[in-house]
């Protein structure tokens, strides 16, 4: 237990904000995800052949390729290309992109592959005489998005939602091959220092287990508002 | 663009690509007959049992894979015991730390999936099997375990490519897998976006594979029409 004293002598306040990274990692690629989401999902549903192909080739590619492959890219990847438009502007230093930012990105895009997918297919679901009676109602595009179907997709997305959360949440233990100190690398720091990866990489799981636990009831409660009616 | 670079790299990713293809249908066959296991505790009316494999399911399920593997290989490693036993012959090897980390982990995805289909079968047809007076072993093997293969198929084709992309997660435990070389190669010549073209299309081409033999399974066995 005095391996997770708080303080010098142990690991409890390290591993506490690592845990913390975890989840600011995930909520900031969640919501690039949704931001993902928001450019590809109209695309999917547009009637345009081509736009269909952009946003179908997306969601192929990366759900189809790892998610330790796309990291390496963006890792390897996004300091040559910050250096590359840095470069055009006539900026030739050397330029690090923080691990965070790397990884927030490179996880936020893959779940947005999948948050794309679960809202064209709760769009999908949405009764089309829903939108006729908002065309009847005359409302406006505007109107008739954020009022009618907005409401409804969220309703009938938040519990494939909740999956796409899990999976982004277990995707951050990867970020820790680019170095960032979340709970994954945090652990391998202190099982290195200490030589007892087995309680270490054990204690690391009960983390993930507690947040996954956590979350999931947090997400049933948004479940039971949302669906308030039905 | 250093198209070179993306033909001289194509002969060694195909070839780490066979290790991957390796690694995933040990666990994958490994995996099932424990996701086969759990499935039927799951069903068991003993609550202990019944719980038990729940949380076996869980556990696996709302861990990352990462943790798990390095729980085999770095944690295992530590109990003195262990590495007196012939077990150990089996845990120091990466190799088959990562297989047995993928397997116990498609176990845990396949029992659930196997469980929610032995729940969907129609208790008419079990009852008709025991109407003819065929026995429970028989009714289990020949009715119960072919409807839910059947029923699974989807949701078990999903599980085998989620599977194929969680293989890439042994290169973190120094074998050299698909992504294994893919990283090595991106690390020595700072061209990722060359070697993830080419990489990332080998995954794509088998995921293609293994999406259409899944399809084409579902045709065959597909006893509605």
């Amino acid at each position: 237990m005095e391996l997770l004293a708080f303080g010098d002598t142990g690991w409890g306040d390290e591993l506490f904000y690592a845990t913390l990274m975890t989840i600011a990692v995930s909520i900031t690629a969640m919501l690039i995800g949704f931001l993902f989401a928001l450019i590809f999902t109209p695309l999917k549903l547009s009637q345009n052949k081509f736009l269909n192909f952009i946003s179908n080739s997306y969601t192929t590619i990366i759900r189809g390729v790892p998610e330790l492959l796309v990291i390496y890219l963006f890792f390897f990847g996004g300091t040559g290309a910050v250096m590359f438009v840095a470069s055009i502007f006539g900026y030739n230093e050397y330029i690090e992109i923080n691990a965070f930012i790397t990884g927030a990105f490179a996880i936020g895009i893959i779940s947005g592959a999948y948050s794309t997918e679960v809202f064209r297919g709760a769009i999908q679901s949405i009764d089309k005489g829903q939108f006729e009676a908002a065309n009847v109602l005359g409302l406006n595009k505007f109107g008739k998005f954020f009022k009618i179907i907005l409401p409804q997709t969220l309703r009938l997305a938040i519990p494939n939602l909740s999956n796409v959360w899990q999976i982004t949440l277990k995707d951050t233990s990867l970020i820790s091959v680019t170095g960032l100190v979340e709970i994954m690398r945090q652990s391998y720091i202190a099982a290195g220092s200490t030589r007892d990866p087995l309680f270490f990489y054990s204690f690391a799981a009960v983390l993930y287990l507690l947040l996954t636990f956590v979350s999931m009831k947090l997400i049933n409660r948004l479940e039971v508002k949302y669906s308030k009616g039905y | 663009m250093d198209l070179e670079l993306m033909i001289n790299s194509f002969p060694k990713l195909i070839s780490a690509a066979v290790i991957t293809l390796k690694l995933l249908s040990v666990s994958l066959i490994i995996g099932l007959f424990i996701g086969l296991f759990f499935a039927t505790l799951r069903l068991n009316k003993n609550i202990f049992i019944n719980k038990f494999a729940y949380g076996y399911s869980y556990v696996f399920r709302g861990t990352p894979l990462l943790v798990q593997i390095f729980i085999i290989y770095f944690g295992l490693g530590q109990i003195e015991y262990l590495r007196s036993t012939v077990l150990w012959v089996i845990l120091k090897e990466p190799y088959w730390c990562a297989i047995i980390a993928f397997a116990l982990n498609t176990g845990a995805y396949t029992s659930e999936i196997l469980r929610s289909a032995f729940q969907t079968i129609k208790p008419g047809l079990i009852e008709a099997g025991k109407s003819l007076g065929i026995s429970n072993k028989v009714i289990f093997y020949k009715i119960q375990i072919p409807i839910a293969i059947r029923q699974s198929l989807p949701a078990y084709g999903n599980e085998i490519i989620l599977m194929m992309k969680g293989t890439s997660l042994a290169s973190t435990v120094t074998i050299m897998d698909l992504t294994g070389v893919a990283k090595y190669i991106i690390s020595t010549t700072f061209k990722p976006i060359e070697v993830f073209i080419v990489a990332g299309g080998i995954y794509l081409f088998m995921t293609f594979i293994i999406h259409n033999m899944i399809k084409f399974l579902e045709k065959r066995y597909n006893f509605n029409n």
